[in-house]
């Protein structure tokens, strides 16, 4: 109980300051964030832009984890595990998806320039979609979920390549890119003291929120599947 | 060497139906048709040339590298091949007529692109044929293990492009990439990174293919 109500006033925190702290060109008081040459204004939903790209990552992992600990054990449960960590990166990454071109608007001129971020981003969707077409295809629950396993796990092979490999060797937009050379990844931009701590508290409230949803939904999940075999 | 049998039993009995190889040959002329159409007498870019040939090739792989495991299973010889041969073995004599397929499959659009296609001309031919080559292994083994899954989960035809293409998205956005270097006359040793991203999708694929397909292949 006591970490919920931590959460709740980690994410209301978050999400007021992220808003409402004013940015000035040289902040006195704590409440004021630096302004950072070339984001400006536009600075602010780095709070929530990166966040949820991460956790769509995250989710991506732990859904393979669960599906190779499903291919050596053949538990079930590990099964609506993986599923469920998968539904919420699908939600995450159209979250971050939707922060991303909205960013883009402001910064490069247009919602989408199939910059290579965008077009790993995509491809995340893509694999996440072509996840769950195939899970509603096989109606056998053990085939189901051996089946949906080893895709997970042949898609997550392919991902190194879209967030590491493609983004370097092609000319991009996106901090991190091939042509970039003022900086590696976003956090190094100049941020102050004030920034990175609201930044990292959303990084850890966000976490929280994936973490405390995903155990919501693969129990029900769990109870769902057994009352339907009851049922038969 | 048992695989090489397998393979020889695929060639065999395609040769007596030639269903793949029909269609194949069929979607490769209505594809190509379809974009000259479009085109009319217009005259295209060589970038988007260069992509309409991998598009060409994407979508006639989807149309007939899924028969290797679905024939299988709509015989009903699936079973028998569980008894009498090892998964690796299965899945090598698979991915050796894939690979057969696949190669005769693109070396025919190829031919037709360069006759049909005059903004299509290839500068540095040796950066282009490696990255033919390495691109056609990497269809080939992406598209085996998928079209396994594709047997198993009961044949659904239209699920083999929504399960492959973003698999394949990496290997075929490398390829449009080397194929605009080629056009653009890029010497060899400056593709190489991009050539070597091929190679290690091919490694990364067929190890994970092997590592899986026991999975896949025992109900």
């Amino acid at each position: 109980m006591i970490w919920k109500i931590l959460l709740f006033l980690i994410i209301s925190f978050v999400s007021i300051a992220g808003i409402a702290f004013p940015i000035v060109e040289n902040p006195i008081y704590w409440y004021q964030f630096p302004l950072i040459p070339g984001l400006e204004e536009n600075a602010k939903i780095i709070f929530f832009h990166v966040p949820t790209a991460w956790i769509t990552v995250i989710a991506f992992l732990m859904s393979t984890i669960y599906s190779i600990k499903y291919l050596r054990k053949k538990n079930l449960l590990d099964d609506s595990k993986a599923y469920t960590a998968a539904q919420l990166g699908m939600v995450f990454c159209i979250l971050a998806t939707v922060t991303g071109a909205v960013w883009s608007k402001f910064a490069w001129g247009a919602f989408w320039s199939w910059d290579p971020r965008q077009t790993s981003i995509f491809a995340l969707m893509l694999i996440y979609g072509a996840y769950f077409a195939l899970r509603s295809a096989i109606e056998q629950e053990e085939k189901r979920a051996a089946l949906s396993a080893v895709y997970s796990i042949i898609a997550f092979v392919t991902v190194p390549f879209f967030i590491f490999i493609m983004p370097r060797i092609m000319k991009g937009l996106h901090p991190g890119s091939a042509d970039d050379v003022s900086s590696g990844p976003v956090v190094d931009f100049h941020m102050n003291a004030n920034m990175l701590l609201i930044f990292y508290l959303s990084l850890a409230g966000f976490s929280l929120l994936y973490y405390w949803m995903w155990q919501i939904g693969y129990k029900s999940h769990w109870i769902k599947e057994k009352f339907n075999k009851q049922l038969i | 060497m048992q695989s090489y049998w397998l393979y020889k039993k695929d060639l065999a009995s395609e040769i007596r139906t030639r269903y793949a190889i029909n269609s194949l040959a069929m979607f490769i002329l209505v594809t190509i048709s379809v974009i000259l159409f479009s085109i009319g007498s217009e005259t295209i870019s060589d970038y988007l040339s260069g992509g309409l040939f991998w598009v060409v090739i994407f979508f006639t792989a989807m149309s007939g590298l899924s028969r290797a495991f679905v024939s299988e299973e709509e015989r009903g010889t699936a079973l028998t091949l569980q008894l009498i041969a090892s998964p690796t073995t299965v899945f090598s004599g698979k991915l050796l007529f894939n690979i057969i397929l696949v190669f005769s499959m693109n070396i025919v659009v190829a031919f037709l692109y360069n006759i049909l296609f005059e903004s299509f001309v290839i500068k540095s031919h040796l950066l282009f044929y490696t990255g033919f080559i390495l691109g056609n292994i990497g269809i080939a083994i992406s598209s085996t293990i998928i079209a396994s899954i594709i047997a198993k989960a009961g044949s659904k035809g239209t699920l083999y492009p929504v399960l492959s293409f973003p698999i394949l998205l990496p290997l075929i956005l490398i390829l449009i990439e080397l194929t605009k270097m080629s056009m653009d006359g890029t010497k060899f040793e400056e593709g190489i990174v991009e050539l070597s991203v091929l190679l290690s999708y091919n490694v990364i694929m067929i190890s994970a293919s092997y590592l899986l397909f026991d999975f896949i292949w025992k109900d």
